[in-house]
């Protein structure tokens, strides 16, 4: 079953401009910082120096006498708030957690974790006040890596924490917040069944999801305790919920405008800033806007978890793996909530594997609070997973494709996190993927070509959107979901196709929480799928409106009427002879025939398509100098249908080109003293255009039967691979096998000098 | 009898396999329930060791298909039916 033009689509599939290119490529388009309102304040954030020290007292009296100087607030500023309370934020998480990160209370557990904030006049007048607040410190010993935290004696961040999904409730806190079993099978016989078991340990840096744009948001509270504020966020309905929480207001009362977007991949789906600007305005009487500077973004936003990870595999000789044995230790920052227990399922997932043990832990460490990174959890696992897959074909001699082929799971087996597969297309996307390495070049001497699969489940989630028609046949779309991929043009794409009318007449815009319904959070691969059933909906109680008031206009029964074409025509024996009527002449009709017409849609979407994908990368390293260069790199991923194949492909090269820079460059790097040595650009290296080849996309179309159209999320997967398929490459060109990430030229020269079993 | 009148058969509710160390390692848990909201209801009803697993927030896969928040969700007589931890992303 394939979906395209020849399936009936005059609009779907195709590549028209995106509606909001012209504005973002001129300028126009505003951003979270581009937001002004009339006796705006500036706020700034004083941060602790310490990466773990005990807050003895804050005197901000100096500060708050300074000139200009209009609001200062500490931890003492905000509410209490229960240890359990929740939020449902893009997963659900601890609001207690969301509101100590967003600001420090009796302890500060990282550099840069905010203890205080002020509102002034002007810029200026801001960092004098944030210089003038007196702390008294009382430094702790810290902890920044992952496995020191888990030894025995290391430095604990919360004396409270006990490792929960233990047998037996512990009797001593610890850095591990949760341990959890992944178990299937029988993995004792499993090995005792293989000819070969691989056996490494591996480690990932933390990374940053690298946003082009820092966080920034405005804030304006008025008298009545009615608040506005416009933020820049994958989550506008997220924003608020969080913010209402921290502060203890009802939703009603706050209302967030999303801007632009300029780059969020996971990490702008919570709060940092914003309930604190809210707090500063609620106290200052005035607006507040706030940004974090890009040291700011390093410091304090949430990166990804560093991981380290102990594996085993073990296969037959025929290249059948029997089974798969790992711990995997995750660090989420400074409280609990590492995406481990995911990463390990996403590592294993693509793969029929009878016998399988996986022992999760989540590790509390002193560094920023980790955020959602597409896919969050999965490259990790899926490098150390890949990794050994490439050295059992190396050691049975056998096509990497052809291994993962012998081992691929389909419709109708069961994963590894339960229940069987539907449709799904990681076959079809290993061969499309083997036919296009026997057309590429061979490697050379120094080269070497990496293969590397990657998998992530989607998921729907609540959705709302609105579709209004104008009186000269245009519509315009409401959305609640931030556009951070070209989902709009997708959402225009498929309202015009229902509609039956051209592209250009169909605009859209983001909607404040204000006028939609809830709307959960841009992520998870989940905008496309469900604001696409959402605006399918809508689309279709247009049509039917239509179609209704033609009956009535024409004086048939409504099942007389039928759509065809964008147009609505009498049919059958007795609908008599009516000229039929364009959507446009519909459109300015509607006054006259019962007012405005528009369709909305409330859905709770389900039925989202897991999406699978095959990375194969090849690269050159300079044994003089251990720098490597990616010579070409080939994406072949499951999209079920591509609405958009433009902004498909960008979601598959945008992937590849953040996982290559994980893979080779990019990483936290922090001091003995606990400190980030590396809060910026030009030390937190990632790829730019002349560091990449152009990345190959290849869309692979097997249509998921939850979707009217087919489709699949395809945002989280492309960073999944990557990690695995240029570490394979590295480690073919050099001959040992590279276990850490990112394989910066020290690392692989020092790997070289060692030298080591080659794969 | 179901609750609406409607005639429900048992099907065997299997835990998703990182669930499954949360709740004393049983792996299958029988229930006659015609929608998701009746099936969470009656394992927490019939099954105390499913509370830790309920308590942290579940998604339903029926036959396949995942569902994270459809309490309307009907269940088809013999379909396979896990519970599963609730997906998010980036």
């Amino acid at each position: 079953m394939t979906f395209g033009p020849e399936d009936g689509f005059e609009q779907v599939g195709s590549r028209p401009p995106r509606p909001d290119g012209t504005d973002k490529v001129t300028g126009r388009a505003l951003f979270g910082a581009d937001l002004a309102r009339p006796g705006m304040l500036v706020g700034k954030v004083l941060r602790s120096p310490h990466p773990h020290a005990r807050i003895v007292a804050i005197d901000t009296a100096k500060a708050a006498a300074l000139p200009g100087v209009k609001a200062v607030v500490t931890g003492a500023d905000f509410p209490s708030l229960a240890r359990d309370q929740s939020v449902q934020a893009e997963a659900e998480e601890n609001l207690w957690d969301v509101a100590r990160n967003v600001m420090a209370r009796d302890k500060a557990l990282y550099e840069g974790h905010a203890v205080a904030a002020v509102a002034a006049t002007s810029a200026a007048a801001a960092r004098r006040a944030l210089k003038a607040i007196e702390i008294v410190w009382q430094p702790l010993p810290h902890v920044t890596d992952v496995d020191a935290a888990m030894a025995p004696g290391a430095p604990l961040l919360h004396n409270d924490l006990f490792t929960a999904g233990l047998d037996e409730k512990p009797d001593q806190p610890s850095n591990v917040a949760e341990y959890l079993k992944i178990a299937m099978g029988d993995c004792r016989a499993g090995f005792a069944a293989a000819d070969v078991v691989v056996e490494r340990q591996f480690h990932t840096g933390a990374a940053h999801q690298g946003y082009i744009e820092p966080h920034a948001c405005l804030a304006s509270v008025s008298e009545d305790g009615r608040a506005e504020l416009w933020c820049c966020t994958q989550g506008h309905f997220s924003v608020r919920s969080m913010c209402a929480g921290i502060l203890g207001m009802e939703l009603a009362a706050l209302r967030v405008i999303p801007s632009e977007i300029g780059g969020g991949f996971g990490g702008k789906t919570t709060v940092f800033l914003e309930p604190v600007a809210l707090a500063l305005s609620k106290k200052a009487h005035r607006p507040v806007k706030m940004t974090m500077s890009r040291e700011e973004v390093f410091r304090a936003s949430g990166p990804t978890s560093s991981t380290s990870i102990s594996l085993k595999i073990g296969a037959t000789g025929e290249g059948k793996i029997t089974a798969c044995e790992g711990s995997f230790r995750y660090q989420g920052g400074a409280f609990p909530g590492s995406p481990v227990s995911y990463g390990a399922v996403c590592g294993m997932a693509p793969y029929d594997c009878p016998n399988v043990m996986l022992h999760c832990y989540d590790v509390v460490v002193n560094r920023p609070k980790a955020a959602a990174y597409r896919a969050p959890g999965a490259p990790m696992a899926v490098f150390a997973v890949e990794s050994l897959l490439d050295e059992i074909a190396a050691r049975l001699a056998m096509d990497p494709i052809e291994l993962r082929l012998k081992n691929a799971v389909e419709q109708g087996k069961s994963s590894i996190y339960g229940p069987s597969f539907g449709p799904i297309g990681f076959v079809e996307c290993l061969r499309e993927a083997q036919k296009r390495i026997a057309a590429a070049p061979a490697v050379a001497a120094h080269q070497g070509r990496g293969v590397a699969a990657g998998f992530w489940p989607n998921y729907g989630g609540a959705t709302s959107v609105a579709l209004n028609v104008n009186a000269d046949g245009t519509v315009l779309l409401s959305l609640g979901t931030p556009d951070i991929g070209g989902s709009r043009a997708s959402m225009c794409l498929m309202a015009a196709e229902e509609l039956g009318i051209p592209y250009e007449r169909v605009g859209a815009i983001i909607a404040d929480t204000g006028a939609l319904g809830h709307n959960d959070t841009t992520g998870g691969s989940r905008v496309t799928h469900s604001a696409g059933m959402a605006t399918i909906e809508a689309a279709r109680k247009v049509v039917a409106a239509m179609k209704e008031r033609a009956a009535r206009l024409w004086g048939i029964e409504a099942d007389a009427v039928v759509w065809e074409g964008g147009r609505v025509r009498p049919s059958g024996a007795n609908a008599g002879r009516h000229k039929p009527l364009s959507f446009a002449e519909m459109a300015a009709l509607a006054s006259r025939t019962g007012g405005p017409i528009a369709g909305h849609a409330e859905i709770q979407a389900e039925g989202a398509g897991a999406s699978f994908a095959v990375h194969v990368a090849d690269v050159e390293v300079d044994p003089e100098t251990g720098g490597t260069r990616v010579l070409r790199y080939l994406t072949v991923q499951d999209a079920g249908k591509a609405i958009h194949p433009d902004y498909v492909e960008g979601q598959y090269q945008g992937g590849a080109a953040q996982g290559i820079g994980w893979a080779l460059n990019e990483e936290y790097v922090y001091g003995d003293d606990g400190r980030l040595q590396n809060p910026g650009f030009l030390d937190y290296r990632m790829p730019v255009c002349s560091d990449l080849p152009m990345i190959d996309a290849a869309i692979v179309e097997v249509p998921n039967p939850g979707h009217p159209y087919g489709v699949r999320g395809v945002g989280e997967t492309p960073i999944v691979p990557p990690l695995a398929a240029v570490a394979n490459a590295v480690s073919r060109a050099i001959g040992v096998r590279m276990t850490r990430v990112p394989m910066s030229p020290p690392r692989i020269l020092a790997a070289i000098e060692a030298g080591g079993q080659a794969p | 009898m179901s609750e609406g009148g409607a005639l429900a058969g048992t099907v065997e509710v299997r835990l998703g396999a990182s669930l499954r160390s949360m709740a004393g390692g049983r792996q299958s848990f029988p229930i006659a329930a015609p929608t998701v909201a009746a099936l969470l209801e009656r394992l927490r009803e019939t099954y105390p060791e499913l509370a830790p697993v309920l308590a942290r927030g579940v998604a339903v896969a029926i036959d396949g298909q995942l569902y994270r928040d459809a309490w309307l969700q009907p269940i088809p007589e013999g379909a396979e039916v896990y519970l599963m931890p609730r997906v998010a992303g980036g």
